[in-house]
C-alpha cells in the first residue's frame, strides 16, 4: 500500500526542494528563437515596444533597418531614396510620384508593389503621425509607382515621408480596421523573435537587394532605468547602449573599456507658458522668468554638459534654423527683478511677490519622468524663480497631463522637451506648435499673425530667398516674443564597445545605422 | 490504496481544497472590480494616459486622446465597461491591452512563467541561506551565530526591496554579473538573489525558532537519550517537526514575494507580471491591470493551497 500522506523524510525533502524548481520553467517557448551568440550585436535602449504600429514603437522597426520609408536622409539631412528609388512633382506641383526601388521585396518575398505602398500610407493618414497633416486628396497606385495627389502644395512632404510613422510593412502585416499584427518590411534585416514591450532580434533578410551587412544578427532589449543600462554597458552585457543620463555619461566617460559618443539632438527642454494666465499675460512677466533661469547651471549641474545651455530655441544643429548672430538668452537676476518690480509687485514677508490685487505670486509647473532629467531641471527652475519671488509648485505627472492642461485651459507652466525636428522638416513642428490654436505642445494663449502667416507660407511653393527670410524672422519673434522659454538642449549619448567598429550616432534618430558597423578584426 | 485510506484522503483534503477555491473566487471577484474601480479614481484623462502610453510623448496630442476615446469608447459609463468585463471573463477572455493591442492571456503567459521563475529561485534561494543559518542559531540560542543572525535579519528585513535591489546592482557590477536584461541564466542571479536575502532574513528567525523549539522538547531529549548522535537525532527526531511551522511561513512569505517582485522586475528589467502591472497602471491600461492583479491574486491562493496541503502531509495530528 503506498499512503500519500505518509511520505519519507526524504520524499518530503524533495518535495521541498522541487518546488522552486517546479516554478523555474520558463513559460516562453521562443527563447531560443532569439539566442545570442558572440556574433550578435546586442542594443539596449530605454524605448519600449509600446505596440507593432508604425505610429506607436514602429520607430524601433525602421532605427533598426527592418522596415524603410520611401525617403530617407543622409548624415547632413539632405533628403536621398529610400524605399522610392527617385521621385517627380508636376508642374503645379500637386501631384508626386514616387518610383519603388527595382527590385525592392518585403521579408515574405512578395515584391514592394504600387498597392502595398499606398495601403501603408492609407493606413498611416488616419493614424497620429505626420501624413494627417497633408493634404492628401488621393494616392494613385502603379505597379511600381505611387502617386500622391494633393488638395493644396505642400513642400515638406519628402520630410513627413521620411518619418518612421510613414513606414511601408508587407499588406500582410495589417488586421482589420488597420491594426498591426506582425512586422513584414523591406530592409536589409527581418524581425526573427518579438516579446513586447521588452525585446526584439533579427537578422539579415535574404530578400535585401543591397549591399550585405556586415553585421548578421541583432538583439535589443528595452531597459527602463538609466542606471541599470549604465551598468549593462560596464559589465560588457550590451555592445550598444543608448541613452545614458548625465551622471552615468560622465562616469563612463572615464572607463577605458568603452567608446561613449554624444551628438546634440534638435530636441530641446523648454518651459512652456500660459499667456492666458493674468500672472503671465505680460511679456515681460515672461522675459523675467527667462532671465531669473540659470541655464549654463542647469547644463553643468544637471546635464553635466556646459554646451547643453539654449541660447535660443532651435540648437545649431539645425543650421536652417539656429541663427547664431541672435543675441542669446541671458541669465541676469537682479534685471528680472527690475522687470517685476517695474509693474508694482512686491515682494511680500514671505519673499514671494504680490501683484497690484495683493495676489500671491505662485504657479504649478507641470512635467513627467519619462525623461529622467525633467523633473532634476524642474526643481531647479523652482528654486531659481524662487530667487525672483515666484513660488512654483512642481507637480511631475504623466506626459498626457500637458495637452490635456492645454485643451481644458487649467495648465499654468510645463517643462517639456520637444523633438523640433521629429518629422525632418522642423517648419511643421514648428507651425503645428505656434501656428495654431491647437499647439498642445507650444504656445498657449499667445499668437503672432505674422509667424503664422510665415510658417505657413514654408509648406507653399516659395523660393529658398524667401525660406530663408521667414526661418530668420520666426527664430527671431520667438526669441523676442518668448512664448516659450528655452531652457536646454538635448543630447543622445551612446556607451559602445569598442569591439564594434563602424558605429555612428544619427542627430534625427532615424537609423542606428546597423548595416554600416562590423565587429573589429 | 484501499477505500478507507482514500475516504480519509478525500476527508482531509476536501476542506482545504473548499475552502481555497472559495477564497479564489472571492479574491477573483474583488481583485477584478477593486483593480478596476482605483483606475477609475485615479485623477487624469484615460484616453490621455493611454495615448501617452501608445504614441509616447513626442506624439501624444489631444486628436490622438480622442482618437483613442473613440476607438475604445472611454465614454460609455463605468457599470457598463465593468460588466462588459465581467462577460467577457466568464467567457474566458481577459480582453486585449489597450496599448500594445495584444490579447492579455498571451501577455500574462509569457509573464507568469519568467514571474514564477524568479520567485521559485528566490524560494529556493532563501531556503538555502535560511535554513543553516536558522539551525545554527537554534542550536545554541543566545550564541554569537543568534545574535548576529538576529542583527543581520533586523537590518535585511528593515531594507526596501527597491534599495536592497540597487545596492546589489551596484556591489556585483564590478563582478561582472549582469545588472539587468533577461534572457541568459545569470540574468536570474541578482534579482532572485535580492529577493531570497528578504525572504532568508524572515525564515532564519522561525528556523531558529523552531529549532530552539523541538530541541527543548521531551521527544528530542528521548532520542538523545536512547544514544542517537546529534545527527541522527536531529535528522530524524526534528526535522519534520522544525519543518512545519517554516512551511506555514511559507505562505505569509508570499505577501512579500509578491510585492518584492513587483518591484524587482522594474528595477532589473525582468519581463514578469510586476513589471507588467506598472507599466500597466502608468498607461492606465485597464484590461491589463485586471489581469495582472487577478493572476497574481490566484497565484497567492494557490501556493496558499499548496503550503495547506504540505502542512498536512507532513503533520499527522490534522488527518
Amino acid at each position: 500500500m503506498v499512503d500519500v500522506f505518509l511520505p519519507r523524510r526524504r520524499a518530503l525533502l524533495l518535495g521541498l526542494g522541487a518546488l522552486p524548481l517546479a516554478a523555474c520553467r520558463p513559460g516562453s517557448e521562443t527563447l531560443t528563437q532569439g539566442e545570442i551568440d558572440g556574433q550578435t550585436l546586442r542594443l539596449v535602449g530605454p524605448w519600449e515596444i509600446t505596440g507593432l504600429d508604425p505610429s506607436r514603437a514602429g520607430y524601433l522597426f525602421s532605427r533598426t533597418e527592418i522596415s524603410e520609408t520611401l525617403v530617407d536622409l543622409d548624415d547632413h539631412g539632405h533628403y536621398v531614396a529610400g524605399l522610392s528609388s527617385e521621385w517627380s512633382v508636376s508642374a503645379d506641383r500637386r501631384r508626386w510620384r514616387f518610383r519603388l526601388r527595382p527590385g525592392a521585396r518585403f521579408h515574405d518575398g512578395s515584391p514592394v508593389s504600387g498597392t502595398a505602398v499606398r495601403q501603408a500610407l492609407e493606413y498611416a493618414r488616419v493614424k497620429p503621425g505626420g501624413l494627417g497633416m497633408v493634404p492628401i486628396e488621393r494616392i494613385e497606385a502603379g505597379e511600381f509607382t505611387v502617386d500622391l495627389h494633393l488638395r493644396q502644395i505642400f513642400e515638406p512632404l519628402p520630410a513627413v515621408l521620411a518619418h518612421s510613422s510613414t513606414q511601408i510593412l508587407a499588406p500582410d502585416c495589417y488586421g482589420a480596421s488597420g491594426s498591426v499584427r506582425r512586422i513584414i518590411g523591406s530592409g536589409p534585416y527581418k524581425l526573427s523573435l518579438l516579446e513586447a514591450p521588452q525585446r526584439f532580434a533579427a537578422e539579415v533578410a535574404e530578400t535585401w537587394d543591397g549591399p550585405a551587412p556586415a553585421i548578421r544578427r541583432l538583439h535589443y532589449l528595452a531597459v527602463g532605468r538609466g542606471e541599470s543600462r549604465a551598468l549593462m554597458a560596464e559589465s560588457g552585457q550590451a555592445d550598444v547602449v543608448y541613452g545614458l543620463d548625465p551622471a552615468s555619461w560622465q562616469r563612463l566617460r572615464g572607463n577605458p573599456r568603452l567608446q561613449v559618443q554624444a551628438v546634440h539632438l534638435p530636441r530641446t527642454i523648454y518651459l512652456k507658458l500660459n499667456a492666458g494666465h493674468p500672472l503671465l499675460a505680460r511679456r515681460e512677466v515672461r522675459e523675467a522668468i527667462s532671465l531669473a533661469i540659470d541655464r549654463a547651471g542647469i547644463a553643468r549641474a544637471v546635464l553635466r554638459d556646459e554646451s547643453a545651455a539654449a541660447s535660443q530655441l532651435l540648437p545649431p544643429v539645425l543650421p536652417d534654423w539656429h541663427d547664431p548672430a541672435l543675441a542669446p538668452l541671458a541669465t541676469d537676476l537682479a534685471r528680472a527683478g527690475q522687470l517685476l518690480d517695474g509693474l508694482g509687485w512686491a515682494r511680500g514677508a514671505d519673499g514671494i511677490r504680490r501683484d497690484g490685487q495683493g495676489e500671491r505670486l505662485a504657479l504649478k509647473l507641470q512635467t513627467f519622468p519619462d525623461r529622467p532629467e525633467l523633473p532634476v531641471v524642474a526643481a531647479a527652475i523652482q528654486e531659481q524663480m524662487r530667487q525672483l519671488g515666484i513660488a512654483v509648485e512642481v507637480a511631475i505627472g504623466n506626459s498626457s497631463d500637458i495637452p490635456a492642461g492645454h485643451r481644458n485651459g487649467t495648465l499654468q507652466m510645463a517643462l517639456g522637451a520637444r523633438n523640433y525636428a521629429n518629422i525632418p522638416d522642423p517648419s511643421l513642428t514648428l507651425s503645428q506648435d505656434f501656428a495654431g490654436q491647437d499647439s498642445d505642445w507650444g504656445a498657449m494663449g499667445w499668437s503672432d499673425p505674422d509667424l503664422a502667416t510665415g510658417l505657413l507660407s514654408l509648406q507653399g511653393a516659395a523660393g529658398e530667398r524667401a525660406r530663408v527670410a521667414v526661418r530668420r524672422q520666426v527664430t527671431a519673434t520667438l526669441q523676442a516674443e518668448l512664448p516659450v522659454i528655452p531652457v536646454a538642449w538635448n543630447r543622445l549619448v551612446a556607451a559602445v564597445q569598442p569591439r564594434l567598429a563602424g558605429f555612428s550616432l544619427d542627430p534625427f534618430e532615424r537609423s542606428y545605422r546597423i548595416s554600416r558597423m562590423r565587429w573589429q578584426s | 490504496m484501499n477505500a478507507q485510506t482514500l475516504i480519509s484522503l478525500g476527508r482531509s483534503l476536501l476542506p482545504v481544497l473548499l475552502r481555497r477555491g472559495g477564497q479564489a473566487l472571492a479574491v477573483g471577484v474583488l481583485v477584478g472590480m477593486l483593480s478596476f474601480l482605483m483606475m477609475r479614481w485615479l485623477p487624469g484623462d484615460f484616453a490621455y494616459r493611454i495615448a501617452a502610453g501608445r504614441y509616447g510623448y513626442d506624439l501624444v496630442s489631444a486628436e490622438a486622446a480622442e482618437a483613442v476615446r473613440r476607438e475604445l469608447a472611454l465614454d460609455a459609463p463605468w457599470y457598463v465597461a465593468l460588466a462588459g468585463w465581467w462577460q467577457q471573463l466568464l467567457a474566458f477572455d481577459l480582453g486585449n491591452s489597450l496599448v500594445i493591442g495584444t490579447p492579455v492571456v498571451d501577455e500574462i503567459r509569457h509573464q507568469l512563467g519568467h514571474t514564477l521563475m524568479l520567485a521559485g529561485a528566490a524560494l529556493g534561494l532563501s531556503l538555502l541561506i535560511g535554513l543553516p543559518l536558522g539551525v545554527a542559531a537554534g542550536l545554541r540560542p543566545g550564541g554569537w551565530a543568534d545574535r548576529l543572525g538576529l542583527l543581520v535579519s533586523v537590518g535585511l528585513r528593515a531594507f526596501p526591496p527597491f534599495l536592497l535591489g540597487l545596492l546589489m546592482v551596484i556591489v556585483f557590477a564590478g563582478a561582472d554579473l549582469p545588472a539587468a536584461g533577461h534572457g541568459e541564466a545569470a540574468n536570474l542571479f541578482l534579482p532572485a538573489l535580492t529577493l531570497a536575502l528578504g525572504l532568508a532574513a524572515g525564515s532564519s528567525r522561525i528556523v531558529r525558532e523552531a529549532i530552539r523549539n523541538v530541541l527543548a522538547s521531551e521527544h528530542y531529549a528521548f532520542a538523545q537519550t536512547k544514544g542517537l548522535p546529534l545527527s541522527l537525532a536531529v535528522w530524524r527526531h526534528a526535522l519534520r517537526n522544525m519543518a512545519l511551522p517554516v512551511v506555514a511561513y511559507l505562505g505569509v512569505q508570499l505577501a512579500f514575494v509578491i510585492e518584492g517582485v513587483v518591484i524587482l522586475e522594474t528595477l532589473f528589467a525582468w519581463p514578469g507580471i510586476g513589471h507588467a502591472m506598472v507599466h500597466a497602471v502608468f498607461w492606465r491600461d485597464v484590461p491589463m491591470i485586471q489581469g495582472t492583479c487577478l493572476m497574481l491574486a490566484l497565484c497567492f491562493v494557490m501556493l496558499n493551497a499548496l503550503v495547506d496541503l504540505l502542512c498536512l502531509a507532513l503533520d499527522p495530528r490534522h488527518r
